[in-house]
Parts: structure tokens; sequence; C-alpha cells
């Protein structure tokens, strides 16, 4: 469904030092230089697939959804997205995909989402049968209807990206592109918009494609990560084995017995579970990180020897992966990417 | 590591059955083989939404329309030069003719595109329209005409009063050339629309092309008829006048409607003018607009 081939992009940035002179001087010549955005990124995405994009700011992830969606000319390479060349932006590819960027909005300001919906179904040609089953679905799916009629500016955040999720799949589109749309969300509204973007991908078997620095959205939604820093492709594949090999720890943790938590009890604990794995006691809360190997051992010990409750086993949070991915060591460290480029995310 | 093969090892979305679709069918991608019939059914939509848009935003509307009143000073400013005796040709009766009429033309096909456009394209926001399978042309174009019967609400108490007033002495009464009035507006609302959207469009190359708009206002006030009569002008001023199109959008209607000695030919003959301008100004519009577009992909959208 979407494939991108050796996928480049450059762009032209203009450096001016601070100063009068220097502003002087960049009216008779302007200095530029290149900036790579995305470099030779190459991946290819099923139909049906819910795939995380993920990078640090500045990593290329949205100019790779903009080339994706047809609104950048890659500098090289090839992308492709049902079939359709993205930049030509011919009307069939227009009508099966969608981009909803969470910092830009489409909805007409001064009048309620309705008109909005109701210029997409003009604009999208969808026939009236079909505009009031996908709208009586999205107003269901994402409780719209009692902000249907209210203007769009007296909306809150959360409902103006609920409205702006409902406009932009009002033509029932394959290919979902999906730029940080839980930006900004309480967390209570970023799990509707979750919930509801899983539903739509169950209910149309649609392609979703969705960055957002939130990794709850990605752990949630995405069984498939797409990783890229410096526009560079760092990982492509399963989550899990993505949080397996980039940090292989389990975390436990559990609740010991006030006895045990006392002070004099505690460095004793403490010893014994050392060689196991890292150890932290937060009041009566243990925590461990620890290799898989040692996991059966140290569960028999909490709960024969320590009689912990509340006990459990998770992955380490993808921000802690994604955190270790992106720090670079000194020395091999690239130079700072460029703030304009950091703009354009 | 390195890019994958065609699918992940996470395979389809749980729930998902491959080959099978398990909702309402997503519409087919090549499902319009005539886009153009398309867009004609998307019209009236638009339209209905442009007069939505412009009872919305009725504060900004009445006070763009307060700004299109200078005729009214030059009116009364020429009124007392003639007086005494008639300037060049015209009495008191011609320039309330000639000022009403400015008045009413100027309503009808004044534009504020430009300022929208380069809004959009400064702030990213074209990238929106440029996603939806409508050029951003139309969709623009349908919403500034939806906003011009609203603007006849403003125009026609003026028309009234100028058939009322001692101008209506100095309108024209031949009928077979006052059928020439509507494509003259038509016609001077499109190059206006046109001729603003290139100014926009210049948002793409340049920081601020609203600075270009407040050139283009000076050249278009003095060489459109809208200051100043263009027969009353010196006859340099007066010749660049005539062979650009600034006097499509205000001097052609107006001059329809106050000149007996037009004739329906004559009135056809600047029909026509207005036309040739017309298809100048959307062939450079399009090859503005289509390197613009290529900038805007290059550079960010």
């Amino acid at each position: 469904m979407i494939t991108a081939t050796a996928l480049r992009k450059e762009f032209q940035v203009s450096r001016r030092p601070p100063g009068l002179r220097a502003a002087l001087a960049s009216l008779l010549h302007r200095r530029t230089e290149t900036v790579v955005a995305v470099d030779e990124v190459s991946f290819s995405i099923a139909e049906g697939e819910r795939v995380g994009f993920l990078g640090p700011n500045g990593a290329g992830k949205t100019t790779t959804l903009k080339m994706l969606a047809g609104l950048l000319h890659p500098t090289r390479g090839q992308a492709e997205v049902g079939g359709f060349v993205p930049h030509r932006r011919e009307r069939g590819f227009l009508c099966a995909i969608t981009l909803v960027m969470g910092q830009k909005q489409q909805l007409i300001w001064d009048l309620p989402p309705s008109e909005t919906f109701a210029m997409n179904r003009a604009i999208f040609d969808v026939p009236v049968r079909e505009y009031k089953d996908a709208l009586d679905e999205l107003v269901t799916l994402l409780s719209l209807a009692p902000v249907l009629d209210k203007p769009t500016r007296q909306l809150s955040l959360g409902e103006r990206m609920r409205c702006e999720l409902a406009a932009a799949l009002i033509h029932r589109p394959k290919v979902l592109f999906l730029d940080e749309p839980t930006i900004g969300l309480d967390v209570e509204m970023q799990l509707a918009i979750r919930e509801f973007i899983r539903s739509y991908n169950q209910r149309h078997r649609a392609t979703v494609m969705l960055t957002s620095h939130y990794m709850d959205d990605v752990v949630a939604l995405c069984p498939r990560v797409i990783v890229i820093d410096g526009g560079k492709l760092l990982h492509d594949g399963d989550l899990r084995t993505l949080i397996k090999a980039k940090d292989p720890d389990k975390r436990v943790s559990c609740l010991v017995p006030r006895a045990v938590a006392e002070p004099d009890v505690m460095p004793q604990v403490a010893a014994r579970l050392a060689g196991l794995g890292e150890v932290t006691l937060e009041g009566a809360r243990l925590r461990l990180r620890l290799p898989e190997s040692r996991l059966a051992e140290v569960i028999g010990i909490l709960l024969s020897e320590l009689r912990v409750s509340d006990l459990s086993i998770e992955d380490p949070p993808l921000e802690d992966v994604m955190r270790a991915m992106f720090r670079k060591p000194a020395a091999s460290q690239e130079p700072a990417r460029d703030a304009s480029a950091e703009a354009r995310e | 590591m390195t890019a994958s093969g065609s699918t992940s090892a996470a395979g389809p979305a749980p729930g998902v059955t491959p080959g099978a679709a398990s909702g309402p069918p997503v519409r087919a991608a090549h499902r319009h083989p005539r886009p153009w019939r398309a867009t004609l059914r998307a019209i009236p939509t638009l339209l209905r939404i442009g007069v939505a848009e412009t009872v919305a935003y009725r504060a900004e509307f009445v006070i763009w329309m307060l700004t299109t009143s200078l005729p009214l000073v030059m009116l009364g400013l020429w009124t007392s030069v003639a007086a005494e005796a008639p300037f060049r040709g015209y009495d008191s009766a011609d320039f309330v003719a000639y000022y009403l009429s400015v008045l009413v033309v100027r309503n009808l096909t004044g534009s504020w595109v430009s300022w929208q456009l380069e809004d959009e394209i400064r702030r990213g926001m074209l990238s929106m329209r440029l996603l939806r399978p409508i050029h951003p042309f139309l969709s623009f174009a349908a919403s500034h005409l939806a906003s011009v019967p609203l603007r006849g609400v403003i125009a026609l108490p003026v028309a009234v009063v100028l058939l009322l007033s001692s101008g209506a002495d100095a309108l024209t009464r031949d009928l077979a050339q006052l059928a020439w009035l509507l494509p003259a507006l038509a016609l001077g609302w499109f190059l206006s629309f046109c001729i603003l959207f290139a100014i926009g469009a210049l948002a793409f190359f340049l920081e601020r092309s609203s600075a270009i708009v407040d050139v283009y206002f000076g050249v278009f006030a003095v060489l459109s008829g809208y200051l100043v009569p263009l027969t009353i002008m010196p006859a340099w001023l007066a010749a660049v006048a005539q062979v650009t199109p600034f006097r499509g959008i205000i001097g052609i209607p107006v001059q329809i409607v106050t000149d007996p000695s037009l004739g329906p030919m004559g009135a056809a003959r600047l029909v026509g003018f207005q036309a040739l301008w017309a298809v100048a100004v959307l062939l450079l519009l399009s090859w503005l607009w289509r390197r613009g577009v290529r900038r805007f992909e290059a550079f960010g959208a």
C-alpha cells in the first residue's frame, strides 16, 4: 500500500550570522547550505497495517509523511501510495488518503464543523447516502453530536481535534497519515482518539502511519515501528523486538510487607537481590531491573521469601528505549541539526 | 538496521481479516474518470459555504465595504470643482453618475483574496487545500463569488440613489449597450480576482506579498478610473490606462453605464478587451502558480 524507495529530501537553508553588517551583506549575497532532512529511507507498508513512525525532533518524520502525502517533492528516490505517485496529487490519490497534522487545521474557524464536513463531502464528491453513513459512524465513534453545530472557534482543543479527524475521514480514505494527532490533548481525549484510530483501521482495513511524541499512542496502536534519526532509518520492525533488542531487561515492581521495608531489614533484602538485578526501593515499593533469564528465580524469592504483593512484570517503557537510541556518544555525535529543519518538523 | 521487506513482522492490525474488508467499503481510488464533473458538482455547496462564511465575518465585511467609500470623497471634491462650470466636459451630474457607478462597480468587482492566500502560504495552511481534489483557485473563487450577492445589498441602494439623483440624466438609456454590463461586471470581478490571486501567490517567492498589494492598489486606483475618470487624465496617462488591464475592473463597466456615445458595438469591444486581459492574466497566474507550488513542495509545504 505504501512504498518508499531510497527516499531523500534536501532543503536549501539560508545562513546569516547576527549583526547589522551581516544583514546588509545578505541583501547582496545570501549564503545557503543544503540540509538533508530525509536520507535514503526505504520501507514498505501493507494494507491494513498500523505503523508508528518514531524519531526525535528534526529526525525527518514529518518531511517523510509530507512526501508520502504528496505535499513535498522528493529530491531523490521514489514513493508510491496505493499505486499512485504522491507528488502528482491526482484526484484518485487525494480521495484515497488523508493527512492529519495536529498543529494544522482544516475546519472553517467561524462556522460549525458540520459545514466543513458538508464542504468536504462536496469536494470529495461523496454520494449523499455514503456521506450520511460515514458521518453517523464518525459522530458515534468520536461522540461529536453535541459539537456539530457549534462554531469551531468555540470548541475546546479536544473537541476540535475530534472534529478535525472526522473532517479528514469523511471521504473514508484508505491511507491515514497521522502527524501528532493527540498533541496537546488530555489523557482521556488521547485514549478516545487512540481507540477511534484502532476502530477505523479495523472497520475499513485502512493503513495507518502515525507519528506521536506520546509513546503510549504508539505502544497502544502500532505493532510495528519505523524509527528514524538524522533522516536515516534506524529500525523497521516489530515494536517488541525493538524493545527487546535495545533494552532486554524486564521491569519488576511490587509492594514489600511493612516488616521488610524497615531500615534495618531492607539492606539485607537489597544485598540478597543485588546480584540478580538493579534494585531500588521507594517507601514500600520495590523495583527491580533484571535480565529475563533471572526472572523466575527473582519472582520465587519475592513471593516465597519476602511475601510481596501487587507484583507486576513489564517491558521497559518505550520512552527509555527511544532515549537510549537517540543518545549519541560524544565522539560520534553528528553536528546539531539545523534549527530550520527542526522547525519543519 | 536496514529497511524492511514488503511487510512487517507484525502484519495487519488485529481483528483485520486479510483480503476481506470488515466494514463498509472504502471508496475506489479510480472513481473519477471526469474530475471536472465532480468539481462542478461541488460548486453549489462551496457557494453556500461561502455565503455562510461571509455572514459569519460580517464585521470584517462591513469594514471592508467602508474602505471602498473613496468614490464618495472624490464625488464631493469633483462636484465642487464642477459646480460653476464643467471640467473637461464633465458637469456635476456627470460626476455624480460616474462616482456612484464607480462605487457600485467597485463593490461588485473588488476582492481581498491576496491577503488570504498570502496568509495561508506563509503559515503552511495551503497544504490542507493542496490535499483536496479541487484546485485552490476554484475553492477561493467560489468562496469569494458567494460574497458578491451580499455586496449587492450595499451596491443596490447606491444604484437606487444614482437613478434618483441628478446623475440619472448622464446615464445611457440604450438597452442593447446596457446588456453588456453584466458580462463586463463578471469579467471585471474575474480580472480583479485573478490579479489579486497572482499577487497573493507571490508569497511563494517573497516573505510578504502584501507590500506588493499596496503598490498594486496605488497603480490600480489611478489606472482603473477609480480615483479620476480616465477621460480627464493627462493624455499620456490616459493612453497608458487604455492598454492596461485595470480599467477592465472599474473603468469599462462604468463606461458602459455612463457613456451614451459608446453604443452596443463599442461596449462589445470593451468586453472583448476585458476578455483578452482575463485570458492573459489567467495564463500568467497559472504559470506563476505552478512555479510557486513547485517551490512550496521543494521548500517545506
